[in-house]
């Protein structure tokens, strides 16, 4: 390294570390005499040249510029990621570097801002799901789901079937397939009717089962019968799992209180960016009985030398740093600034909000349906009763009809096609409290005029 | 507010009036759809009603309460806390890139795409390894997605081999990534240097194998010198050679993994790139591979076709999913725009300055509490404060003291293997000046705790809390904030 290459984020200076090896009698070689001369890469690597941060800035903003994003269409895609308003005091927190550039706070004393938020942010999704306990929060919805049921196996050794019904995410049963591949757990998904979970098909799967998994809404929209599925599965003596949209829970029943043992899912909807997938958060609750399985971080209450109240990460005892090929899951970030997004979100909504925002969002959505339903060579796929989305069969190949109104500035939805091979007119469509009747009018007429082309 | 005695401050809950509110809607031109009565909520969730007022103030005040890289010297050891780059969050909070659907067009994304595939590739440069996926969501699943290739690799060959060769001084992750793959992990010893004993690896590389995890350098800070014999040991043995990628801060333009016998590899780049740590994620894990195991790898990942980028999942022999989406590519964002910042020159001197600045206190400190192992270390050291625990001055008490002087502890009681263990690791974004301060507050500490003990042992005095009953948090579990009303009157 030559002289005078400083760098902005390197305040170590060349002349302090000459003068510090020359204190010291040493010599450049001495950084990197542990590493043997023939391990020693011997040309640069071939990456660009750095670039200053002017440069850096036209750099991205071109790249960015080349995307074209929900930002300057209307969005109606969803399938696990949505178009949701984020207040502006959410990013105004999260750019806090106090809470940005922190660490997860083992320090507890140095970090019960974060604490803080971990205890308000469990609080919350456990009032959400109507459970008692959440923990601070794993890395996404599928990998949530892969975590219950990987817990549940080990709340019922006994076992080794899982029933999960189709109406999952289909990602999130990949990831869960992933999850479980050298395991000795067995995956059996049941089928839907018109769109909605079958109850008699989990009934006739889940004898033996350890756990059965259902979604709400289901992953084509259905509002799901959570409270017949979780019967069943308790007459069989298999834990009950619900994934579900937490954005529904001003609306929609808790699912603990349709008998749901662990409930998870993921944030994305409560102030997280689409952000091509990621990051979000996903969240994990259950019955306070079960905390010595739950997997990941958990903040408690204590008190502190003189008695007053504060924070720390507890039941620790459960982690890998811990208990190490024992523990109940390798995991070890819980997605911290995320939950704590998801927190602000939650917060500047209060009760109300969150049923006013999913009120709004299921109205427009239901006008949605009525619309596209009455343009010529479209239909609904089912009749079931639904939350913000929908399935629509199209006249043509729904990804050609997508392609088509693209240039309207329309986002029209999520072709089935992608997940399911043979369903090539199929069109998964959502809509957001964001949406307003003029773009759906908008996306009405976009549909109509692409229906007719060839 | 509560009346209750708190010293963290009102939680939000405690800022709720009824009909406050933070947020406005507007009003909806579609008729009310309500849900069906059986699936309706019947009682509202336990959500403050607190003003945007309110909520700002509050997580204003709650951020103070914190420290971070932004305000304090965070030399927490394994975790890499580098300054993370204001332009990187600036740039990458552009609305082309957070405003991106999972299933848009690959042609609507292509800038993004574009940006991913370069990433895999320096990735993949700066690993001497041929391909990469950028799916993982953290270091942790990083390793259980390239646990599981490994895994995948085996069984494709047929190959039945169930354990896992772990060092002592090895993150937890590591075993517990490997008994999800259903490996069985099995430790090895490090040898007085605080290096992997080749002599126990060597006999204990037999065939049912299937793989060494090692971290390098490890977390004693010390350089597996030996490394391309041990890749040997365990090649010539039919097993694989993961690298635990915590510590490539040390390592990156310097030497490569690839080129010294790593098969597989994950990358932290909320460690190594100068992505924030967030008080506990979101990170990322991206993991890179050799080219007979690139089969095996997680789907999807960004591929180059004549037409452009693509997102694809076409791998009959992947391992599947590890997570919904394409990754955490906020985070990827930010790790892509560091490399972009450093070039080659600047990774290679970011990595020599964090051995310079490790070498620098470490020289300094060393003359305060004893190295756990003499040897030449990198970017990061293990000192121990055993003799002082001996008079009751235990790791934790220097820790909570460090706090008092202004600095965030190093980590302790890691790694395993040292007694009192205080794993210190500067970065390369200190100055002298910060680590000449950081040695004087702990030997002023040391000082302390032989005139007065009690000081140390009853810290930290100048924090928001006092030191926190641990054991309190887990005999009378309280997990959720409780109304007052709903609260037992005992």
């Amino acid at each position: 390294m030559s002289a005078g290459k400083e760098h902005p984020y390197l305040p170590t200076t060349d002349i302090q570390r000459a003068e510090a090896l020359e204190a010291a009698g040493l010599t450049e070689e001495y950084l990197v005499q542990s590493i043997l001369p023939d391990l020693r890469l011997q040309k640069p690597l071939d990456i660009p040249r750095a670039l200053s941060e002017p440069e850096l800035t036209r750099h991205a903003r071109l790249c960015a510029g080349r995307n074209s994003t929900t930002a300057e269409a209307a969005s109606f895609l969803g399938a696990g990621c949505y178009d949701h308003f984020i207040p502006a005091a959410v990013d105004a927190v999260a750019a806090r570097g106090e809470f940005l550039t922190a660490y997860t706070p083992y320090q507890a004393e140095a970090g019960q801002g974060t604490l803080s938020a971990i205890f308000e942010y469990q609080t919350m999704i456990a009032s959400l799901t109507g459970a008692d306990v959440s923990n601070a929060g794993v890395y996404d919805g599928a990998t949530a789901v892969a975590e219950a049921v990987l817990m549940a196996k080990r709340l019922h050794r006994k076992s080794s079937k899982v029933v999960v019904s189709a109406s999952l995410h289909p990602e999130y049963i990949e990831t869960l397939r992933t999850y479980v591949q050298f395991t000795d757990i067995e995956i059996i998904t049941t089928r839907l009717e018109n769109g909605v979970t079958n109850v008699a098909d989990i009934a006739a799967n889940a004898a033996g089962a350890f756990a059965v998994v259902a979604a709400n809404p289901g992953f084509l929209g259905s509002i799901e019968p959570l409270r017949d599925i979780f019967d069943v599965a308790r007459a069989q003596g298999a834990l009950s799992i619900a994934v579900v949209n937490p954005f529904t829970l001003g609306v929609l029943e808790a699912p603990a209180l349709l008998g749901a043992d662990i409930v998870c899912g993921d944030g994305q909807p409560l102030g997280c960016y689409q952000y091509y997938g990621g990051p979000a958060f996903g969240f994990m609750a259950t019955r306070m009985e079960y905390i010595r399985q739950l997997p990941g971080r958990v903040a408690g209450e204590t008190r502190d030398a003189s008695g007053r109240r504060g924070f720390t990460l507890t039941f620790q005892t459960r982690e890998q740093h811990i208990r190490r090929e024992r523990a109940t899951s390798n995991i070890c970030t819980n997605h911290a600034l995320m939950s704590l997004r998801a927190t602000v979100y939650l917060s500047l909504l209060g009760p109300r909000g969150l049923r006013e925002a999913g009120e709004a969002s299921t109205a427009l959505a239901h006008y949605a349906a009525r619309k596209i339903a009455a343009v010529d060579g479209y239909s609904l796929v089912y009749d079931a009763p639904f939350f913000n989305e929908f399935a629509v069969t199209c006249p043509r190949r729904a990804a050609d009809v997508v392609r088509d109104v693209r240039g309207d500035g329309i986002l029209a939805g999520v072709p089935l096609e992608r997940f399911f091979p043979g369903r090539e007119k199929d069109l998964l469509v959502a809509v957001t409290e964001k949406r307003t009747v003029d773009e759906i009018d908008a996306l009405a007429a976009a549909l109509e005029r692409a229906g007719g082309r060839t | 507010m509560t009346p209750e005695n708190t010293a963290a401050g009102p939680l939000i809950f405690e800022y709720s009036s009824p009909g406050r509110r933070g947020m406005l809607f507007e009003p909806v031109a579609a008729p009310a759809a309500p849900a069906p009565p059986w699936a309706a909520r019947k009682n509202p969730p336990l959500l403050p009603e607190t003003s945007e007022v309110e909520v700002t103030r509050h997580y204003t005040r709650l951020s103070h309460l914190n420290f971070s890289v932004d305000t304090h010297f965070y030399p927490l050891g394994s975790c890499t806390m580098k300054y993370n780059p204001r332009a990187n969050e600036r740039l990458a909070a552009l609305d082309g890139f957070t405003a991106a659907h999972p299933y848009q067009d690959d042609a609507d994304v292509e800038g993004l795409l574009e940006v991913l595939w370069n990433l895999q590739n320096y990735l993949a440069e700066i690993a001497g390894l041929d391909a990469v996926t950028l799916s993982p969501a953290a270091g942790a699943h990083g390793e259980l997605a390239g646990m599981m290739v490994i895994a995948a690799y085996h069984r494709d060959r047929a190959d039945k081999r169930n354990v896992v060769l772990i060092p002592d001084s090895a993150h937890g992750t590591n075993p517990a990534s490997a008994a999800l793959c259903g490996f069985v992990p099995e430790v090895i010893a490090t040898d007085a240097e605080g290096r992997i004993d080749r002599a126990a690896l060597r006999k204990r590389a037999t065939g049912d194998v299937a793989a060494l995890m090692v971290t390098n350098p490890n977390t004693l800070g010390i350089f597996e010198s030996h490394i391309k014999e041990i890749s040997a040991i365990l090649h010539d043995a039919g097993a694989l050679v993961y690298m635990d990628g915590a510590n490539m801060n040390a390592l990156m333009g310097i030497t490569r993994p690839g080129d010294f016998g790593v098969d597989v590899m994950h990358y932290n780049p909320h460690k190594t790139f100068s992505a924030p740590h967030g008080g506990g994620g979101p990170g990322a894990g991206p993991v890179a591979v050799r080219k007979m195991l690139e089969p095996y790898l997680p789907v999807p990942r960004v591929i180059k076709r004549q037409e452009g980028f693509a997102l694809s999942c076409d791998a009959p022999k992947s391992i599947g999913r590890v997570r919904s989406f394409a990754g955490n590519i906020g985070v990827l964002v930010k790790a892509y725009l560091y490399i972009r910042s450093m070039g080659p020159d600047g990774l290679a001197r970011a990595g020599n300055m964090a051995v310079f600045n490790s070498d620098y206190l470490r020289a300094k400190v060393s003359r305060i509490l004893p190295l756990a192992y003499p040897t030449n270390t990198r970017h990061e050291f293990v000192v121990t404060a055993e003799k002082l625990a001996k008079k009751g001055i235990r790791a934790l008490d220097i820790a909570k003291r460090l706090l008092d002087y202004g600095f965030h502890p190093p980590t302790i009681y890691f790694p395993l293997i040292v007694h009192e263990a205080l794993m210190i690791e500067p970065t390369e974004t200190e100055s002298p000046e910060t680590l000449d301060a950081f040695a004087a507050a702990l030997a002023a500490i040391v000082e302390e705790a032989r005139t007065n003990p009690e000081i140390v042992t009853s810290a930290p005095h100048t924090m928001p809390v006092g030191r926190l009953d641990d054991v309190r948090a887990v005999k009378e579990p309280r997990l959720t904030w409780t109304p007052p009303e709903n609260k037992d009157v005992s």
